[in-house]
């Protein structure tokens, strides 16, 4: 686990993003604390625990106490950033998330590291393709997908300033800047990456790049695919999705499982209010042994997989 | 009603806290018909204890940043937490007819969220003891001379966080921190020896570098010692012994009063002995 992926240029690995943000925060804000479970070398944190040393809570390889820790330094008056493996934060510690930090509505951030298939070889284990559907119906908990380094600058920014639960899901693959001019982060609102009215592609997280790749695909052919980069996924931004049912055929892609998660959401919105084809992009369930590239391909998270579930959203589309 | 803190005897104070305690939380499961009253009694000389000698606390300001903290970690037993903070002042008693009744405050489960009071929401076991570890770390980061106190069941020392919170707490030696559990050695169905042993619990504090005492959990003088004393330089565990059910002949040590409910019969008795 310990091996870092070479990052290609022009990409960026998001941790770094995610800890210069933390830091700077720290810096102005002796509220903020962390909180880790072994985990400070994989969630980036040697340098605020060089700056911080007190102010770097390690409970040691033990998720249940780590996310109850938060929620007590919550009560206490701190701002916990709770950093760890989003397959252990979120599966191992659900009770506690549910219960101590959702229910409870503790001003605690949990922060899932490594999200997604990121451990590639290592397993279904050490996959999280299950947080969303977990965690998307918690009540006062807003989840939040970054799709680059930028967006997760932001969101951590945001979740700092904002009073309650969030979760934020990050990742340590490389990914590009998005290429969106004037960018706003909006918490609970989609950000347009492409404009078009044939189909709408809904991604987020370390997929919205490749969405955008589909879509200009699809524009050789002739083909207008919207693009939205649902970075919220709990509260769902419903306007958009309404938006997107009005284009006739709809793609969510994501790196999670195909249940549950954002092509759950959208498949839930749709069919309450304006069916439409919805061709989801994702993982079926635990996965075979295979690198993080192999399995993308595979799976049809690539421009060509989510332009082919376009076509095939579009071929479904009425009139 | 609430018996008035008129006397200087803080024992005697205690004493008539906790007989209102138990009257009171078994009208409200009465009334109800659904509650853990066999919980709420083995804990309630505990609340009363804390409540009227230890903590350190203003219901007029329940997120006051100095209070004193205590989490009620068994939070199946509310019969005795809300008499406790309806009794510490929290909330007036005409809010503890409405137990479980259809949008009540009064939760089958606490929820901070609803009540003053209430520090965490708890209700699946092995929840508050973690989260007030948590709290006592804050403490500890400000330096902060406020305390925080737990209170478990023993039965629901078999869950496993509870020993994530001990080994974390002992390696940072939260000496202002009070681990209570309510050992009345009767879970839902059993006993706890017969279920999954406990046994010895105070050696096995002590291995995960606790202070451990023990106490009559039934004796607001000794309680009021224990609980009341200096803190140390490590965590300390207080291993109250309880009876299930106590202060009622027919409840005393009935696994089945977890969560049985009083006829009209049994009630009328139950308050016939509770005087």
């Amino acid at each position: 686990m310990g091996h870092a992926a070479p990052v290609a240029k022009g990409l960026k690995d998001c941790r770094e993003a995610w800890v210069a943000t933390l830091e700077a925060l720290a810096e102005a804000d002796p509220r903020i604390v962390a909180v880790v479970n072994d985990s400070v070398g994989s969630s980036k944190l040697n340098g605020f625990q060089k700056k911080f040393p007190d102010r770097l809570v390690n409970v040691g390889i033990a998720e249940q106490v780590m996310v109850g820790v938060g929620a007590g330094l919550a009560n206490g008056g701190r701002i916990p950033f709770v950093s760890a493996a989003s397959c252990f934060i979120t599966g191992r510690a659900l009770e506690q998330v549910k219960a101590d930090v959702a229910y409870a509505n503790f001003n605690v951030k949990l922060v899932g590291q490594s999200s997604g298939i990121a451990y590639g070889e290592l397993g279904a284990t050490h996959h999280s393709i299950e947080d969303f559907a977990w965690l998307r119906p918690l009540t006062n908990l807003t989840v939040i997908v970054p799709a680059d380094a930028w967006e997760t600058a932001e969101a951590v920014k945001w979740a700092a300033a904002h009073e309650g639960p969030v979760y934020l899901r990050l990742s340590r693959m490389p990914v590009p800047d998005l290429e969106v001019v004037d960018r706003v982060f909006r918490p609970g609102k989609a950000e347009v990456v492409r404009q078009g009215g044939d189909v709408t592609i809904i991604a987020n997280g370390t997929v919205v790049h490749l969405a955008a790749a589909a879509a200009d695909l699809l524009a050789g052919e002739g083909i207008a695919a919207r693009v939205l980069n649902m970075a919220t996924l709990n509260p769902l931004d419903e306007e958009a999705v309404a938006a997107a049912a009005a284009t006739g055929a709809i793609v969510t892609a994501e790196e999670a499982h195909v249940r549950g998660g954002l092509g759950g959401a959208v498949a839930e919105y749709v069919t309450a209010h304006d069916p439409v084809p919805v061709e989801r992009v994702g993982f079926p369930g635990f996965l075979p042994t295979g690198s993080v590239d192999w399995l993308f391909a595979e799976y049809g998270l690539s421009a060509e997989g989510i332009a082919a579930a376009a076509r095939r959203a579009l071929a479904r589309k009425r009139g | 009603m609430l018996p008035a803190l008129q006397t200087n005897d803080t024992i005697q104070a205690i004493r008539d806290r906790a007989l209102w305690m138990r009257r009171t939380a078994f009208g409200m499961v009465h009334k109800a018909q659904l509650g853990h009253p066999g919980g709420d009694f083995s804990a309630i000389d505990i609340l009363a204890t804390l409540y009227v000698g230890v903590l350190r606390f203003d219901p007029a300001r329940p997120d006051w940043a100095e209070r004193d903290r205590f989490v009620m970690s068994k939070g199946h037993a509310t019969g005795a937490l809300y008499t406790a903070l309806c009794g510490a002042g929290y909330f007036p008693e005409s809010w503890l007819e409405s137990y479980m009744q259809p949008r009540s405050m009064l939760n089958g489960h606490p929820n901070r969220n609803y009540l003053p009071g209430v520090e965490t929401n708890t209700g699946p076991l092995g929840h508050g003891f973690p989260v007030a570890v948590g709290i006592a770390i804050a403490g500890q980061l400000a330096g902060a001379d406020w305390r925080s106190f737990v209170l478990t069941g023993d039965g629901e020392q078999q869950e496993g966080s509870n020993w994530e919170a001990a080994m974390v707490a002992g390696h940072r030696k939260l000496g202002r921190l009070t681990l209570i559990i309510d050992r009345n050695r009767l879970q839902q169905g059993a006993g706890t020896e017969e279920t999954s042993g406990l046994d010895p619990l105070d050696a096995k504090y002590r291995a995960f570098g606790w202070e451990v005492v023990e106490v009559d959990g039934h004796d607001p003088e000794a309680l009021l010692g224990v609980l009341g004393a200096a803190p140390g330089d490590r965590p300390r565990c207080v291993i109250a012994n309880t009876v299930k059910g106590k202060g009622v002949s027919f409840m005393e040590n009935q696994a089945k009063w977890h969560h049985g409910v009083p006829n009209d019969e049994q009630f009328a008795q139950a308050m016939r002995e509770l005087v």
